[in-house]
């Protein structure tokens, strides 16, 4: 692995435009985390747990811009991107836990779609 | 604890230093001052913030609005700092801190995470099981009380504000700071007041 050589396998940009600078995502919008494995595809740096891709949760609010540290890993120029506390109900993320904990965690807005009812329902 | 550095590393280190200083990237004055305030930085800044918000209204809402700025009005030097968010107890919520993909810990105001905090086995079972291991550490929490775990995985770090214990009233600043313990700082204890403590 030579991550200098910037070989990262992040690709995390969604397909479309580029990054807005105004926040995608108010709060109380229902999100989606991107069920995206670039780990798998070849070297890379994310801020991203295992246990919520694929996972729907409630934008609690938007804690900024940031340098995108999947490019800073790599010595690239950062963009910067929307941070967000996005809150999840403990029991489904391991079907374990009792209802009304829940866990809050800060994901990158190239990381997030909207949720479509059906996954929020199957979330609930 | 970790293991000794090996030689290797220490001279890549050196090699490492030689370049930024020769490229005028840092100066050793500058090295000198971030190894004393990563040195001086201690659990203590942390629980005095505490304190002092159980005590001043004004400074709990400042502490809770911009965590850096509240740390620097206790003269701590933020520079450079990540943000510092601060996670509010209430008699219905616990927050309990964990950095599941690495030990992103609140460095500035709590000092060097213990070495339990940046173990397999922490950071594995605080976001899954988090009463669980409260309880395993002697907090177990009512029924009434919801656990909201706090996955630190970006660019803040937190710090959690628990409530004041009841047998505290009339305290003064350092006694209250005295009972804000480390782990209470990350929500993995609760501050305890003595058995017959009489308050000053």
């Amino acid at each position: 692995m030579t991550p200098a050589e910037g070989t990262s396998a992040a690709a995390s940009d969604p397909p479309g435009g580029p990054a807005p600078a105004a926040p995608r995502f108010p709060p109380g919008a229902q999100v989606r985390v991107r069920d995206d494995w670039p780990e798998r595809r070849g070297p890379c740096h994310i801020r991203t747990p295992h246990y919520l891709r694929g996972r729907v949760g409630t934008v609690e609010r938007a804690l900024g811009r940031f340098p995108n540290p999947e490019d800073l890993a790599f010595a690239r120029p950062a963009p910067e991107r929307t941070l967000y506390h996005v809150l999840f109900p403990q029991p489904p993320l391991f079907e374990e836990g009792r209802r009304g904990d829940d866990v809050l965690v800060e994901i990158f807005e190239h990381w997030l779609e909207p949720a479509d009812p059906a996954a929020t329902e199957k979330a609930a | 604890m970790s293991a000794p550095a090996r030689p290797e590393s220490i001279a890549a280190l050196d090699r490492l230093l030689e370049a930024l200083r020769t490229r005028g990237v840092v100066t050793d004055e500058e090295l000198a001052a971030r190894q004393a305030s990563t040195d001086s930085a201690s659990p203590e800044t942390g629980a005095r913030m505490v304190a002092r918000a159980w005590l001043d209204p004004e400074y709990r809402a400042l502490l809770l609005r911009d965590g850096k700025a509240a740390a620097e009005a206790m003269g701590v030097s933020m520079a450079g700092a990540p943000p510092l968010g601060v996670l509010e107890d209430t008699p219905a919520r616990h927050h309990l801190v964990v950095c599941t993909l690495c030990s992103c810990y609140p460095r500035a105001v709590l000092g060097y995470p213990p070495h339990w905090y940046k173990s397999f086995a922490y950071r594995a079972r605080a976001v899954r099981e988090p009463r669980a291991v409260l309880a395993e550490w002697g907090t177990a929490l009512p029924d009434s009380v919801d656990v909201r775990v706090v996955d630190s995985t970006a660019d803040y770090r937190w710090m959690v504000l628990p409530l004041r214990p009841a047998g505290t009233e009339g305290w003064s600043e350092d006694q209250l700071t005295s009972i804000v313990s480390r782990d209470a700082l990350v929500g993995a204890a609760l501050p305890q007041a003595p058995q017959g403590a009489v308050g000053g």
